[in-house]
């Protein structure tokens, strides 16, 4: 059970002079359960991949299986596909449209034809979930903050109950605690309903403490595909294309090149650093 | 005379429900006493909603105080005969790079702002020519905005601002939808204008690492100025910047904590280079630590 891809080529602006090639031949597995963080800078074809997972774009070559199946059949049930494979895009709350928090929630159970009480029972976990204070749920979408509206956005998503829940740049524009509540909420959820779920960010800082995988990708093709510390270990080529490595795998590279020790340079979190550090110091 | 200055300012905005009734007063700057020398790197901070935004927009009359007043050059923002005036001196920078960049062509978007100002034409072409050189930006002139990246447009929108001749930059998060080499791009093109042109930059922003270089830090918190002060002073304070729901760069962060453990570390360093050398000297120092 999972989402194949199979030597994905996505074109546009076919039989023009502008004819882009925003996906290369793209091929990746993504297993039940894992936590994938998806980089790239803008224009790396991070947000055209991702939306090829759920059935918004066709390849123009290659095929995408979910499950076993391929999504692009004719048989196939996109809408199903839809809910199983939840998408929550770039600024989401810029969606937001129903009166109230509640209702806006219901949107997506609604359409799948559920009943009444079954779709009020998920708008009402779903938000419970994203941990909304309940005196929200009636409010206008307007009146919540920035990191309410996100939340809300994404409790209309998780109301579909998906398998996969793919989250394009989550954290745009939010301030730090923001930042690190919305990770910490999708880690949570996918702890809880063991969920896959992949993060698109540009971002090396937010994704290194939470995934189990990164994949890199540049000018629509895959360049990296490896557990953070791996992917970390190219901090050159990585600022090459226009990314970073977190902050402390950079402090980490500088201690080494000043000839310090034979160094972990795969460190990413603050309580790693400190205690290879401290550990290095009292080596002397 | 400073180049921005506000007293006591206050703005206040009604909340309505939908028959447009009154539901409560939102006090979205509270107070507010603040001054701008010129030639400084100001950098504001604060969390979603603490009002820094409402702030900045003060700085260039797109509003005027409730209760208080704001000075841009000496002008009161509430003259209302002054307003393009205070606009040029004082250029406003916003988040979304789609969003303001109106030409068709790089050098003609560049030369928006100087035309409207009745600026000869002769002397708008060189302005467009320093400006884009100043972003670095030049060899882009003639390209179409949708076929830059998003910092290259934001350095294009800068080079509007600038081609107005202003005297102070307010930049309201600009690189808040970047990718990191699109900030890095943004941050050194800010830095230079400050450094070499001289012009006065404040700089809003929610990335900690992007103000390490700022003369002034304000941190913002419910309408307020909660902390201000040198950014060594401001990310010395770990603890209080987390109860403002912000954040310190991970530099800072690690050597706080490695100074819990006793490291004989300063507060408040702000670079990798300054961790790396320090600790490199407490390695190699004849004080050694153990």
């Amino acid at each position: 059970m999972a989402l194949i891809l199979d030597h994905v080529t996505y074109e546009y602006g076919n039989g023009t002079e502008l004819l882009v090639r925003a996906l290369n031949d793209v091929s990746l597995v993504i297993p039940d359960g894992q936590f994938i963080g998806l980089i790239g800078h803008t224009g790396s074809g991070k947000s055209t991949l991702v939306q090829h997972l759920n059935g918004l774009l066709k390849p123009t070559s290659g095929n995408i299986y979910y499950n076993g199946e391929d999504i692009h059949d004719r048989d196939f049930s996109k809408k199903r596909l839809r809910s199983k494979v939840g998408l929550v895009f770039q600024y989401p709350e810029h969606q937001l449209f129903e009166t109230d928090v509640f209702t806006d929630v219901c949107f997506g159970p609604k359409n799948l034809g559920l009943d009444k009480k079954e779709v009020q029972l998920r708008a009402f976990q779903a938000l419970k979930q994203v941990g909304l204070p309940d005196d929200c749920f009636y409010q206008p979408p307007f009146d919540l903050s920035g990191g309410q509206k996100r939340r809300a956005a994404i409790a209309g998503v998780l109301a579909m109950k998906p398998e996969v829940l793919i989250l394009d740049e989550p954290t745009a524009g939010l301030d730090p605690k923001g930042r690190d509540e919305i990770l910490d909420l999708v880690a949570s959820l996918r702890k809880e309903n063991g969920m896959t779920v992949i993060l698109v960010s540009h971002s090396m800082d937010d994704v290194a403490e939470y995934v189990d995988r990164i994949v890199v990708m540049n000018k629509g093709s895959v360049c990296y595909d490896d557990e953070p510390k791996q992917v970390f270990a190219h901090k050159e080529e990585l600022e090459a294309i226009g990314l970073s490595v977190p902050q402390v795998t950079d402090i980490m590279h500088a201690l080494k090149k000043a000839g310090w020790w034979s160094a972990d340079t795969s460190v990413i979190t603050i309580e790693e650093a400190k205690k290879e550090i401290l550990r290095q110091l009292r080596k002397g | 005379m400073k180049i921005i200055k506000t007293k006591d300012l206050v703005f206040e905005y009604i909340r309505r429900d939908e028959e447009g009734n009154v539901e409560g007063i939102t006090t979205a700057v509270d107070h507010v006493d603040l001054d701008v020398n010129p030639g400084d790197f100001i950098a504001v901070l604060g969390h979603n909603g603490s009002g820094k935004s409402t702030l900045a927009k003060h700085f260039n009359a797109i509003l005027t105080p409730t209760e208080g007043t704001v000075w841009v050059d000496g002008m009161e923002t509430e003259d209302q005969e002054k307003i393009w005036d205070i606009r040029q001196r004082a250029g406003m920078v916003f988040q979304n790079p789609d969003n303001q960049i109106i030409g068709q062509v790089v050098e003609e978007d560049v030369g928006f702002g100087p035309e409207n100002m009745g600026v000869p034409t002769k002397e708008i072409w060189e302005r467009v020519e320093e400006s884009l050189k100043a972003v670095g930006m030049y060899r882009y002139r003639k390209f179409a905005p949708n076929k830059l990246s998003g910092g290259q447009k934001q350095r294009v929108s800068i080079a509007g601002v600038l081609a107005m001749h202003p005297k102070c930059i307010v930049l309201d998060e600009p690189t808040a939808m970047l990718d990191p080499g699109g900030r890095k791009e943004v941050i050194r093109a800010v830095r230079a204008l400050n450094d070499v042109e001289r012009v006065t930059v404040i700089l809003i922003t929610h990335y900690m690492e992007e103000i390490i270089h700022a003369d002034k830090v304000f941190v913002m918190d419910g309408g307020r100025i909660a902390m201000q002060g040198t950014p060594r002073e401001i990310f010395s304070q770990v603890e209080k910047l987390k109860e403002l729901r912000l954040d310190v760069p991970k530099v800072t962060l690690l050597a706080h904590e490695l100074k819990k453990e006793g490291l004989p570390l300063p507060e408040g360093i702000l670079t990798v280079k300054e961790l790396v050398d320090t600790l490199d000297a407490l390695r190699t120092g004849e004080d050694r630590w153990r």
